[in-house]
């Protein structure tokens, strides 16, 4: 059974996240509401991924990506879902920084459709990366003045965007109801034009899409 | 010894700033005579004449003593305006033609100005301070002239050594001279807050209205998007209620829709969130908040953040705003590609600037962004300032102080004591000077039978000249010291201010 610690100041929703994640066959080992809470649950406990809200007590700014951070140095590649009410690319690109992966980001609105939270879960806990849409809209829009993003056809931008929310060549696949080897030759088709190498690998494919277009 | 030459030139430049200052009296006094005579609409013309050499004395100050001494002048007032009728009213008269009025407007501007009256002050005194202050040294030298001449040694002697004494001390002179037209020419205490309140008025309304305008738009957008969305959701739930028995999968369908609605509302509301206080300000200052700011701009954006500390919330949100605007400018209108943005704090400022490789042509007075951005930064006493020729590229910096305005230092007073003894030497330096100097002076060279008061004429012979020269130096000596305590409580006061900084 996997072990989650939770981090998430409203009660409601950290009730409501408890139950959705027991129901879904999760062990909560700890569920807290502030960042120093989180680090010591974090450190001691160990778990199998954490959830963590990024605004919480004490003071209400970004305490809970804090600990989170904190808690990777010291734990590397420590599995950490980051739920907030806004997505920042600035908060993407730091934790995506070191490279480890088992990283994700969600807006809490993901949390309504309950399947797909779970799955994103469950992809971070063994060490995907989970980007939420709206983040990589942001990047492929700020990106989209410049010349590599010109060179893709929209169906191999469509491919780009569900790639670098994690997910696998079967789920591309059926999202845009084409076949796995056509979602293959896009992807193959979108490394080449990146000059990247290409990789099986669904989170290290992830990586190097984000890290390319982090870089710029 | 340069520098003493350089002194020197200017001294003589001062002395003829003297001279023009003493023409310009005559004529201002020339026509205040005319006022007998009906000729009054003369009066605010006259009186500005004063404003020529004084700011020409504030140049001087700013460009050799690096005083910088701003204009204390109330602002124009608007030209009259007629009522309804077409009449022009001024006072308890009707007026066919603003002429009239006008000159009211003029007279009442001109009078109630106290810098009018300060600047006659210093324009009365300035034939002395500048010819005793800035040819001195040319007017020791004549006296030795003067000594050789007559065949006096101790004349010359004391000319000569006065001359070597004042030409070397010559840059002091020149700073002395500054630091006298800066206590006349700089706007009194009186004057800088009735400014200040002026402007505290305007940012004051502007501020409100801006807010008021805010909170418009706040209550719209969440009217508008957030309410009638909820209210939606609120009326699929209860149809799902009323199906839920009846016809499960169509419930099923209608709860995914309120979903979706719950979700499109989140999303509604994140927008209005953005535009009242962005998250990434909140939770992390303005230095990320403008990083972030750059990473979801259209354009490539390089980021220079020098921050030693957090300003208040309202200037960080400010600033912010303004980078906001700037940017969206850039990528708008300028078809710029690449925007640099530095932002840094340092001397009590807030300092961002934002500049871009596009086609230029921004103009403040035109654009209505710029505009409102000058709007929302002056009740923080903020300034905006725009270099965009034609042809790029643009560049804009945003200048905030960190404590606005209590920063803002008054000069101190003169003590009562200091005061007392001006007061006294002013009041007294014009009896050896005058009676008992040049008029006993002129006597003797005339051989005048009557010695009326004259002191010098009742003693012996021989002490005479050298009494009449007493006489004149001790009375220069009260001038001196008279011109010299407040100027000296200047220098003080500049000293002490370069200290504390």
């Amino acid at each position: 059974m996997m072990r989650v610690v939770l981090a998430e100041d409203l009660f409601l929703l950290r009730d409501g996240l408890t139950h959705l994640l027991q129901a879904h066959g999760f062990e909560i080992v700890a569920a807290v509401e502030s960042g120093p809470e989180l680090l010591r649950a974090l450190v001691e406990r160990h778990p199998d991924v954490a959830v963590v809200d990024v605004r919480l007590p004490p003071t209400f700014t970004d305490e809970g990506l804090q600990a989170a951070l904190a808690a990777r140095r010291a734990i590397p590649g420590l599995p950490v879902l980051i739920l907030s009410q806004h997505v920042e690319q600035l908060y993407a690109r730091e934790l995506l920084a070191d490279g480890t992966g088992a990283i994700g980001y969600l807006l809490k609105d993901r949390v309504f459709n309950a399947e797909q939270f779970v799955d994103a879960v469950r992809r971070v806990a063994s060490g995907g990366t989970v980007m939420d849409p709206e983040v990589i809209a942001k990047l492929l829009a700020s990106n989209a003045v410049h010349k590599p993003l010109g060179k893709l056809t929209p169906r191999e931008h469509e491919v780009l965007t569900l790639m670098a929310e994690g997910r696998s060549n079967a789920a591309i696949a059926a999202r845009l109801y084409i076949s796995e080897g056509a979602v293959g030759k896009h992807t193959a088709s979108i490394f080449t034009k990146f000059d990247l190498a290409p990789s099986e690998d669904d989170n290290r494919r992830v990586l190097a899409v984000l890290a390319y277009l982090n870089d710029r | 010894m340069r520098t003493q030459f350089t002194a020197l030139g200017r001294g003589v430049l001062l002395g003829l700033l003297g001279i023009r200052a003493l023409l310009t009296s005559v004529l201002i006094l020339t026509t205040s005579l005319l006022v007998g005579i009906g000729l009054y609409f003369l009066m605010p013309w006259a009186l500005m004449l004063a404003r020529g050499p004084a700011r020409y004395a504030r140049r001087l100050a700013r460009d050799w003593s690096g005083i910088e001494i701003p204009e204390p002048y109330l602002p124009k007032p608007p030209p009259a305006v007629p009522q309804a009728d077409g009449w022009y009213r001024h006072d308890r008269t009707l007026y066919k033609t603003a002429k009239v009025p006008n000159l009211h407007l003029r007279l009442q501007w001109v009078f109630s100005d106290p810098a009018t009256w300060r600047d006659l002050l210093w324009l009365l005194w300035q034939p002395v301070v500048g010819i005793g202050v800035g040819m001195l040294p040319l007017l020791l030298i004549s006296l030795f002239v003067l000594g050789l001449a007559s065949g006096n040694p101790l004349l010359a002697v004391i000319g000569v050594a006065g001359a070597l004494f004042t030409f070397l001390n010559a840059s002091r002179a020149i700073e002395v001279h500054n630091r006298w037209s800066q206590l006349l020419l700089s706007p009194t205490r009186q004057a800088v807050l009735a400014r200040r309140v002026r402007r505290l008025t305007e940012t004051r309304t502007e501020a409100t209205d801006l807010q008021a305008a805010e909170l418009r738009r706040i209550e719209r957008d969440l009217h508008d998007a957030v309410q009638a969305r909820l209210v939606a959701i609120g009326l699929t739930l209860g149809a799902t209620e009323e199906l839920i028995d009846k016809d499960g999968n169509a419930a099923k369908a209608l709860l995914a829709k309120t979903r979706d609605a719950s979700a499109e509302a989140l999303r509604e509301l994140r927008r209005v969130v953005r535009g009242i206080h962005p998250p990434v300000l909140a939770e992390r200052g303005l230095g990320d908040a403008v990083r972030a700011l750059a990473l979801d701009s259209r354009l490539d954006v390089k980021v220079d953040v020098e921050l030693t500390g957090r300003a208040a919330a309202a200037v960080e949100a400010a600033v912010y705003f303004s980078v906001c605007e700037l940017l969206t400018n850039a990528a708008k209108h300028s078809e710029a590609g690449q925007v640099w943005i530095d932002l840094r704090d340092g001397d009590g400022m807030l300092r961002v600037t934002v500049t871009d490789d596009g086609r230029g042509g921004a103009d403040p007075a035109r654009g209505s962004g710029l505009n409102g951005l000058e709007r929302r930064l002056a009740p923080f006493d903020g300034v905006l300032a725009v270099s965009s020729p034609a042809g790029g590229p643009t560049m804009a910096s945003v200048e905030v102080p960190l404590n606005s305005g209590c920063s803002r230092e008054f000069k101190s007073k003169l003590p009562r004591r200091e005061l007392l003894l001006m007061g006294i030497c002013l009041s007294i330096a014009w009896l050896p000077t005058f009676p008992q100097g040049i008029v006993a002076g002129i006597m003797k060279l005339v051989n005048a039978e009557d010695r009326s008061w004259l002191l010098a004429l009742y003693l012996p012979e021989a002490v005479q000249w050298p009494f009449i020269v007493a006489m004149i130096l001790i009375g220069a000596a009260l001038y001196s010291t008279a011109i010299f305590i407040p100027v000296n409580h200047q220098l003080r006061e500049a000293k002490r201010k370069a200290l504390t900084l």
